[in-house]
């Protein structure tokens, strides 16, 4: 079974890729350009489509996905939380 | 294995002018909202006529004129076009129009309606359509190569699985694709934004790059012009935030998966331009899904394959949108639209090749005749793109 999807290695951010995720629960990733196996524990309800942190954020990090820049962050992330307009935004516009 | 491309045909209907279509429409085409009447009242009479009303082409001015006559123009050149009736208030634009539409030989007539009024107008247009019908009727497909088939794509309500499901899906087939000639393209050009280093990477030379360049600079000029905010809900859409993606730059990464891995960026068009030789082909475009995907029909395109997250459910009166989406929640609950599940990329029952060929297969059937999913719901979008204020 897998829960979330990760683009490539280094990647600070998972894609839940199944329905009803709970916050408590041993999610299992897979690292989709490498073919590895990851793991992180759920700290938030995520919902289908939306991203898993993978590490703790301090506000003003980078997060990265496809091994590119995608946002800032602009409150703390909890690895295993959801990350998403809440605590993250673009640095264009 | 992957699918043999090599000696790979389709059944389509050659035109006059060489190209080759995969429908046999028969358009009843207004130039200005005012005719749209007249024009839907011709199709409601004959059989197999398809009228496409808009709400554009009155006092429309340089650039944006230009744009519209060559939208229009080009729609009704597409090869998927049998033949072309013409109706304007001004019998003079509907000249212009359906010469445009005759270079490429195919049959068109143009009707004027000041002077004779709608009546007269759709008894007269209605006579030519009744011709075409049954002219086009007899038509018949035959077998051509793979390489006289254009192809173009768009994504629509994307959300994070576009990104690692769909859209590297469609990335796949237009790599399988490109080494055999084939015509391709892509655009959205907002929908870059975080990753046009990576397009312009890709482009041929320094030639290419640098008109890429011009028109991404151009595009975001625009918003810098006439933002209230950063776009939060327009770009990335409301939709695109509830399927989970968060930033523009997180789209744009997804977005560019449609081109695949290998092919270049050969060249650049402007809006509804036509190519001008085999190879991917960038065309600077709005991000919106039927704007953009009735550029591609005015660009002369053939076939579209369309990538989903959350369910878009575009169509195009005469370019057979393909959808597919990997996420199993929008295939669980809109398959009606859906041309093709890559569901199982996300859970390791399909590899990203089997998904290119599974899409590649959906759209050899769509192009020997098989309806689409936009096509059986009657999805017509037709949607002309405006560049600024009428005069």
């Amino acid at each position: 079974m897998i829960h979330f999807v990760v683009h490539e290695e280094g990647d600070g951010v998972g894609v839940v890729v199944v329905e009803g995720v709970k916050a408590g629960q041993e999610l299992a990733g897979w690292i989709m350009e490498d073919d590895k196996d990851v793991k992180v524990k759920a700290q938030s309800d995520i919902p289908i489509g939306h991203k898993v942190a993978l590490r703790d954020y301090r506000p003003g990090d980078t997060v990265i996905k496809y091994g590119v820049d995608i946002g800032k962050v602009v409150a703390p992330i909890k690895k295993g939380e959801h990350l998403h307009v809440h605590n993250v935004k673009t640095k264009r516009w | 294995m992957a699918m043999d491309l090599s000696k790979a045909t389709f059944w389509g209907y050659k035109r006059e002018n060489g190209r080759v279509g995969v429908r046999n429409h028969v358009l009843v085409l207004p130039v200005d909202d005012i005719s749209n009447a007249a024009a839907e009242a011709v199709a409601s009479n004959i059989k197999g006529a398809m009228a496409l009303p808009h709400p554009y082409g009155r006092l429309q001015f340089g650039a944006d004129l230009d744009l519209h006559f060559r939208t229009l123009i080009g729609t009704g050149a597409n090869p998927n076009v049998a033949a072309v009736v013409v109706i304007c208030i001004e019998e003079s634009w509907a000249k212009k129009v359906a010469d445009g539409i005759a270079a490429t030989g195919k049959p068109v007539s143009y009707f004027g309606i000041e002077q004779h009024g709608d009546h007269d107008t759709i008894m007269r247009a209605s006579k030519a359509a009744r011709q075409y019908v049954q002219w086009a009727s007899e038509l018949r497909r035959e077998e051509r190569p793979l390489k006289e088939l254009w192809v173009s794509t768009k994504c629509g309500e994307s959300d994070t699985t576009s990104g690692c499901g769909a859209n590297p899906t469609v990335g796949n087939a237009f790599d399988k694709l490109y080494p055999h000639g084939v015509t391709l393209l892509f655009g959205e050009t907002t929908e870059l934004t975080g990753g046009e280093h990576l397009v312009a990477a890709r482009c041929r030379n320094d030639a290419v790059r640098k008109k890429f360049q011009l028109m991404f600079d151009r595009y975001q000029e625009v918003v810098e012009r006439h933002k209230t905010s950063d776009l939060m809900d327009s770009q990335p859409t409301k939709g695109n935030i509830e399927g989970g993606l968060t930033t523009i730059e997180e789209k744009a990464l997804g977005n560019i998966q449609k081109i695949g891995r290998k092919c270049m960026v050969d060249g650049v068009l402007d809006k509804a331009e036509a190519p001008t030789g085999p190879g991917l082909w960038f065309m600077d475009s709005s991000s919106a899904a039927a704007e953009m995907v009735t550029l591609c029909a005015a660009a002369g395109f053939a076939v579209h394959l369309f990538p989903t997250g959350q369910g878009n459910i575009i169509g195009n009166p005469i370019l057979p949108v393909i959808k597919l989406s990997a996420n199993p929640r929008t295939v669980r609950t809109m398959s009606e639209h859906l041309d093709v599940d890559v569901s199982g990329l996300l859970r390791k029952e399909l590899t990203p090749d089997q998904a290119g060929d599974k899409l590649l297969e959906c759209m050899f059937r769509t192009a020997n005749g098989r309806l689409t999913a936009a096509e059986a719901l009657g999805h017509r979008e037709f949607v002309l793109t405006r560049l600024y204020e009428s005069a």
